[in-house]
């Protein structure tokens, strides 16, 4: 047996795969990986500090900054601790907006996720170009009902801040209707393409009861065979009306976070059905007109949640009876989902870390805070 | 799906654990303000535990109760009443709502029994809870500055943290 010696190497902070400025510290024996340490905070700002510093209502074009890629869903989470803080009632209408606009979301952020994985391995581009493009038509809806792509700060307080624009709903029939095809093919590139499933069949496994004492959560939390989704587990706005599976995974590696994302697109795609079938003849308008949004919430303290592509998302407000909050904070996914990096890529090999990292999809500006 | 509410958790666990749980005393939140209306005392209705038998209250959570999921670790700074407060939240993997059991330390003695060799889950809440509260972790395999590069002085959080000017600027001049 040849004598080895283990040697310290640094993955990042700049480099492609780790999506943001993100550093590894992994120690190798050969090629095989007996310990990762992750280091971040590169990107810190004190978002809830500065928060602090803002009224109830600055905070929520703040929020979109922390998940940049899903700035509707962290509208949500924010609008709802709100709203059970204040005890603002959302109109029907408004619910189902939100929760259609949530769903795009899930379905922009797994087409996007999907895409840099596969580029991780070393397709370059082509995959991800198939899910961008996809990423794009979505958008593009989100520019017509908020007015921009990215930072939508479309919710407000008791609603969402306007109505659809009159050619909103057709051509989000058009988009519903061509995206089993790209769902279909974006599986096809995956499980018929041999690169892949040698870089993803039971690399980075979690196991189930790790999963658990690890706190993960969405995706990663379901492809190690647990089916917990706070849509199902603790239903909020209008879920309990719609019928949708929780897929899960039976292995735990990045195999199965991929097949679980794959399905989760076409559950929203089936939420998002739904919700055209139900929204006619939802009652109220878009927003609650009662409800004011210079907000001075009650003293106490408030938690919500929800379903964020990423996992749960929750806020943790306390108030001081004034107008800004007194404690802000956020229970970020991604951030918690990196606890078991470290546990998920020791044995495995240097090239396996980027998958990995990939297979549990992050953002930094959400990770660093 | 289990239905245990924070009146329920309260009762079970003065039961189960007797000296665990303390009685909440309400909080003043923040000084009172010099004009408009008096912010009234913020009186928790979650179960307050005794730093000292945190572990063990939660395990009790998970091994007898079932709420393994620990989701969130969250600290608030408490100046007026010179307390940090942590609040810990657990799910059931079922489903439900969750359960919170909160536990204060003095602001200057800043020191908790770490969950982490418990919960590996725990590891990051309670390295932020450190890096920006200089929380001290008794137990903790690796407590590092997670966000703030470790020669860092102060903890930025704190609600006494000054907010104007940085000291790192023309230091070197």
């Amino acid at each position: 047996m040849l004598k080895t010696e283990e040697l310290q190497i640094n993955i990042g902070p700049q480099h492609p795969s780790t999506h943001g400025v993100f550093r590894m510290i992994v120690t190798v024996d050969g090629e095989t990986i007996t310990d990762l340490k992750p280091v971040f905070g590169y990107l810190h700002r004190n978002h809830e500090q500065i928060a602090e510093q803002n009224t109830y209502l600055q905070n929520m074009p703040y929020t979109d900054r922390l998940d940049y890629f899903n700035s509707m869903a962290n509208n949500q989470a924010y609008a709802m601790a709100i709203e059970k803080m204040v005890g603002i009632e959302v109109p029907e209408r408004a619910e189902y907006l939100r929760v259609m606009m949530v769903e795009l979301t899930r379905i922009l952020n797994h087409a996007g996720a999907l895409g840099f994985l596969i580029n991780d391995m070393g397709m370059w581009q082509t995959q991800l170009a198939f899910g961008m493009r996809e990423r794009e038509k979505i958008l593009d809806l989100f520019e017509s009902a908020s007015g921009a792509r990215l930072m939508c700060n479309y919710f407000r307080f008791g609603g969402v801040v306007r109505d659809l624009p009159p050619d909103f709903i057709p051509r989000l029939k058009e988009l519903l209707q061509a995206m089993p095809a790209f769902v279909d093919e974006l599986e096809r590139l995956l499980r018929e393409n041999e690169i892949l499933m040698q870089r993803a069949e039971g690399i980075g496994i979690l196991p189930r009861d790790l999963a658990l004492a690890y706190s993960v959560s969405g995706p990663v939390l379901r492809g190690s065979g647990i089916p917990y989704d706070v849509r199902k587990a603790e239903p909020y706005s209008v879920y309990d009306r719609f019928d949708f599976d929780v897929p899960v995974g039976t292995v735990g590696d990045v195999y199965d976070r991929f097949l679980v994302r794959i399905e989760e697109m076409r559950q929203s795609r089936r939420i998002l059905e739904q919700v055209l079938e139900q929204l006619p003849d939802a009652q109220g308008g878009h927003i609650n007109p009662k409800a004011r949004q210079n907000v001075r919430p009650p003293v106490g303290d408030v938690y919500a949640r929800i379903e964020s592509p990423k996992g749960e998302l929750g806020f943790y407000l306390v108030s001081d009876g004034s107008g800004k909050p007194y404690r802000y904070k956020v229970r970020a996914p991604s951030f918690i989902n990196l606890t078991p990096l470290g546990d998920m890529c020791r044995g495995y090999k240097v090239a396996d870390v980027v998958v990995i990292l990939g297979s549990i999809d992050i953002v930094m500006g959400e990770v660093d805070r | 799906m289990p239905r245990l509410d924070a009146a329920d958790l309260r009762e079970r666990m003065a039961r189960d654990l007797p000296g665990a749980v303390l009685e909440a005393v309400p909080l003043q939140v923040a000084a009172a303000p010099t004009h408009g209306p008096q912010p009234g005392a913020f009186l928790t209705s979650d179960t307050l535990v005794a730093p000292s038998r945190l572990v063990e209250a939660a395990c009790y959570l998970r091994d007898l109760l079932g709420y393994a999921y620990l989701s969130d670790i969250a600290v608030v700074d408490y100046l007026a009443d010179d307390l940090f407060e942590l609040v810990y939240r657990f799910y059931h993997v079922e489903g439900g709502e969750g359960l919170t059991i909160k536990v204060r330390i003095p602001r200057d003695h800043p020191e908790v029994p770490s969950l982490t060799p418990a919960w590996p889950g725990a590891n990051f809440h309670e390295r932020e809870a450190f890096d920006l509260y200089g929380i001290v972790f008794v137990g903790h395999p690796f407590l590092r500055r997670i966000y703030m590069w470790d020669e860092f002085e102060g903890f930025p959080m704190r609600k006494d943290f000054p907010k104007q000017g940085d000291k790192y600027i023309g230091a070197d001049e």
